[in-house]
């Protein structure tokens, strides 16, 4: 009896720990309409920034607390939404989607040069000491936990029904042009939301921490568990959301008490994103804008000719690279482009069908296994089987999360890499595991070099064939428009699982190629992460163009090179983090910004009317933020618009 | 500018002869698309002006550039002789422009206290005060209080958002077609409460399809088409052109 209320505590205590960080997530997201995934990443920064105060720099604990969630935190929320979010407001879903994520892996990459993770950080015990409740030992901590949580509920309840600023933080959510015609600023009022989310965020990731040391990527993926409790809540329903979190750590807690360790080990971690999948697939249907990765022009899709000449260009550069680059460069270059292929994956299901994956990389990781497993690890049948499984994979995940679109395609596909990187890869490759994957055709590095840049241009030139024709046809009209395609007949759900199963394919082979490069693969090669770095790269190259996948792989194979020669570590991260978050003011990315290039030679080269002129340096954008204006279909894109 | 300032002696009078809003030689664009080509439109302080003309010819996003939500590409926009190009719609707003859009100008998932709380920030009243105003000219408002606003009907929704007129006290009140969708009897209410605004002194910039309400209460009346307005008069003298402005010209 008493261990079923000790653990019902230790339940209750994370379940509040969850509340606090979706709520949090809830108010910038109902007030902002930006679903913010760097809520965790800020949370993790500003309870490494306490550390460093209290710890580092010995402040007198209240102060540094009272000084990190009442002044740095709001403060540094501001500023994210004055720099960062600000421009966004008229922006796409997924152009929303990719800046937060930049956003996360740049807090990420900067808590990681600022505290080198060579040295364990343990927070200081705010409140030591226990008491004993009904027979259960509780510590102080944890009532604090309980007392906190219960009192910023309550204090936000209050803040949202009661007071004349949190009336109209939501009313900026409803309709924000009204907003202003009633004489608030939303912008101002968004910009305060953002600030009591960071502090929230804040609270959440310095109450967490004494879970455990602190350590970067954890913490922030702690707070990511908070999602699961705000999709319970449908992002917008704070009491829903308390309960969700509530329930979440019940869950838990008992998972943790009454599961045998052996099984515990593996799916321990994997709980609570295994019920933010649960909740994402029970959740009531709701209209949403689709999240679109693609720039706001509609590129011309390169014709057979020129795709065959630029995939021989680019062999004939491989076979030089071959030759001159030096034995680690080679590794690096040969690395970009095998990830590359990954990356086609995504042009392939995101840039051209709209569909958000995080979960590439696993995908392309069971590819890998596949190749390592099979008959030596080196035959043709292991590699048609790394196509075949992942493919196969791909299938089921997209009927299973067939009706989910934007944000929470992103966050069930985040889900379940979460929990494959759990579930699978360490189960089966073990902790710091080792699986030696081979080679099919040329054995040689440089040999094997030139095979893979074959492959590469070859997908290449399929998958501008596959835009090209049908397929891409209804692939681009699906891209567009959900609801116009099915007004017209068109089996979504038969294109949907066939681009899933396409791009997993194509993701399997990049694993098996990964995996032969590299010589062998380990659970780290695969993790949710490193899926995340692959979307945001080829987003910054431009995801509607096979050119994007090649600039992001060139860009991903000499980061390394970069890195060797400048002081700041993780220059990878930072510089896609960066990035990625500029990409909000050119969603186009680069590949974009050489069409916008070429178009403005193009219309130098023939007179322009004066009008035209005039009218020219917004061409793009007001057209689009046109299609989702109030009395568009989908409340969600009419929120986004702002004034531009 | 001098023959004006010596004929009109006292403050009053020479604050009375500045115009509510002044539009002049605006062009307005979506994009390449121009929408609105060199419009000018004076409304007078405390005078009723509807603008009709068939749909598309830019009614509206004149109104949004008065409301300060579309900047022009080129022209001014002057509240009571401040111009005001370029500065945030919420700023529009406390200058004195009250616009009520077309259909939503109530924020439905607010209960209609929380509408009015909302509200509040273009006025000079305190809330209570606010809340006293609205359902003294709106009775039916008071019973709905705690319900949401997006569950009202249709005449409820558009009387509430009337109500921002009634609160903020505005130099210029901006009204996009406030009759859409409702009941005669409930377009009859609503135009006697322009009546009274108008009665107040407030000036009104009024667009509607209802020809003959809109032109019941207006001093004047503006014509567009295609992004032009083609005529401007008083109300008798441009009812001909308005059917023409509608079916074209007649050709006998």
């Amino acid at each position: 009896m008493n261990l079923v209320l000790s653990y019902a505590v230790v339940g209750l205590v994370l379940g509040c720990l969850y509340a606090l960080t979706a709520s949090g997530l809830v108010v910038t997201y109902t007030t902002s309409g930006i679903f913010n995934f760097a809520h965790g990443a800020i949370g993790m920064f500003m309870a490494f920034t306490y550390w460093q105060l209290a710890v580092g720099w010995h402040l007198p604990v209240p102060l540094a607390l009272a000084l990190v969630i009442l002044v740095l935190a709001p403060l540094s929320g501001a500023l994210i939404e004055r720099l960062i979010v600000r421009p966004l407001y008229g922006a796409s879903l997924g152009i929303t989607l990719v800046v937060t994520l930049g956003l996360l892996l740049l807090l990420l990459g900067l808590a990681d040069a600022i505290w080198p993770p060579v040295t364990t950080r343990q927070l200081p015990s705010v409140f030591p000491g226990q008491i004993r409740v009904f027979g259960v030992v509780v510590t102080v901590y944890e009532l604090m936990v309980l007392v906190v949580s219960v009192a910023v509920a309550v204090g936000l309840r209050f803040l949202f029904t009661h007071t004349r600023v949190g009336i109209t933080m939501r009313a900026v959510v409803d309709d924000r042009d009204l907003t202003a015609r009633s004489g608030a600023s939303p912008a101002r009022t968004a910009q305060l939301s953002w600030a009591l989310g960071a502090s929230l965020a804040a609270l959440a990731g310095i109450l967490i921490a004494p879970l455990q040391y602190l350590d970067q990527f954890n913490l922030t993926l702690l707070v990511v568990t908070g999602y699961a409790a705000a999709v319970v809540g449908r992002l917008r329903s704070l009491p829903l959301t308390v309960a969700g979190a509530l329930l979440l750590g019940l869950v838990q807690s008992y998972a943790t008490g009454y599961l045998p360790t052996s099984l515990l080990s593996d799916i321990g971690p994997a709980i609570p994103m295994g019920l933010l999948f649960i909740a994402l697939l029970v959740r009531r249907q709701e209209r949403l804008a689709q999240a679109r990765l693609t720039g706001q022009r509609t590129r011309r899709v390169l014709t057979l000719k020129p795709s065959l000449a630029l995939a021989g260009a680019f062999i004939a550069l491989s076979v030089v690279m071959s030759e001159i680059l030096s034995p680690g460069n080679l590794l690096t270059y040969g690395q970009g482009i095998v990830l590359g292929v990954v990356m086609l994956s995504l042009v392939l299901l995101t840039g051209y069908g709209g569909q958000v994956s995080l979960c590439q990389m696993t995908l392309a990781g069971l590819g890998a296994f596949c190749m390592g497993k099979i008959a030596g690890g080196n035959s043709i049948l292991g590699l048609a089987a790394a196509v075949a499984l992942p493919a196969a994979i791909g299938g089921l995940l997209a009927l299973v999360v067939l009706r989910l679109r934007g944000i929470y395609l992103a966050l069930a596909t985040l889900a379940f890499a979460y929990s494959m990187d759990y579930l699978f890869f360490n189960h089966f490759l073990g902790f710091g595991g080792i699986l030696a994957v081979g080679r099919v055709l040329a054995r040689s590095q440089r040999g094997f070099l030139v095979e893979v840049s074959v492959l590469f241009a070859a997908l290449g030139v399929g998958v501008l064939a596959l835009r090209r024709g049908p397929f891409g046809r209804r692939l681009a009209a699906l891209n567009d428009s959900e609801a116009a395609c099915a007004s017209i007949g068109m089996n979504i759900t038969a294109v949907k699982v066939t681009v899933f199963v396409v791009a997993a394919g194509i993701a399997g082979l990049g694993g098996a190629l990964y995996g032969g490069w590299q010589g062998q693969v380990g659970p780290d090669d695969f993790q949710m992460l490193t899926s995340l770095i692959l979307l945001l790269l080829v987003t910054l190259g431009g995801i509607d163009t096979v050119g994007g996948a090649f600039a992001a792989a060139i860009f991903y194979a000499f980061s390394p090179v970069i890195q060797r020669h400048i002081p700041i570590s993780n220059f990878q991260l930072l510089a896609v983090g960066a990035g990625a978050i500029f990409l909000g003011r050119n969603p186009g990315g680069f590949a974009g910004q050489l069409t916008m290039l070429t178009d403005r030679l193009r219309s130098r080269a023939r007179p322009v009317g004066l009008r035209d002129a005039q009218a020219a340096p917004s061409a793009a954008v007001p057209i689009e933020a046109e299609a989702g204006r109030p009395g568009a279909p989908g409340g969600e894109a009419a929120r986004l618009v702002g004034s531009h | 500018m001098s023959a004006v300032t010596d004929t009109l002696s006292t403050p009053a009078e020479r604050r009375a002869a500045i115009p509510a809003l002044e539009l002049m030689d605006l062009r307005v664009g979506y994009g390449r698309v121009e929408v609105l080509h060199d419009v000018t439109l004076v409304v007078p302080r405390g005078a009723v002006v509807a603008l009709m003309g068939p749909n598309g010819a830019g009614k509206t996003t004149l109104l949004n550039v008065a409301a300060g939500l579309l900047p022009p590409t080129q022209g001014c926009v002057h509240v009571s002789g401040i111009h005001v190009n370029g500065v945030a719609p919420e700023v529009f707003s406390r200058a004195g422009v009250c616009s009520i859009p077309e259909g939503r100008g109530v924020f439905p998932n607010l209960t209609v206290r929380e509408n009015l709380r909302v509200f509040s920030h273009g006025s000079r009243h305190p809330v209570g005060h606010i809340e006293a105003i609205a359902f003294e000219h709106f009775p039916k408002l008071a019973e709905r209080r705690g319900q949401l606003a997006g569950t009202l009907s249709g005449g409820e929704r558009q009387m509430l958002s009337m109500c921002r007129a009634f609160t903020s006290e505005p130099v210029i009140l901006l009204l996009d077609e406030i009759s859409m969708g409702l009941a005669p009897i409930i377009v009859g209410e609503l135009y006697e409460k322009v009546g009274q605004l108008a009665a107040s002194g407030i000036a009104i910039l009024l667009v509607e399809q209802f020809a003959a309400a809109a032109l019941g209460v207006a001093d004047y009346a503006a014509i567009m088409r295609q992004g032009r307005i083609e005529t401007l008069g008083e109300p008798a003298d441009v009812v001909d052109s308005l059917s023409e402005a509608y079916l074209g010209r007649m050709s006998a």
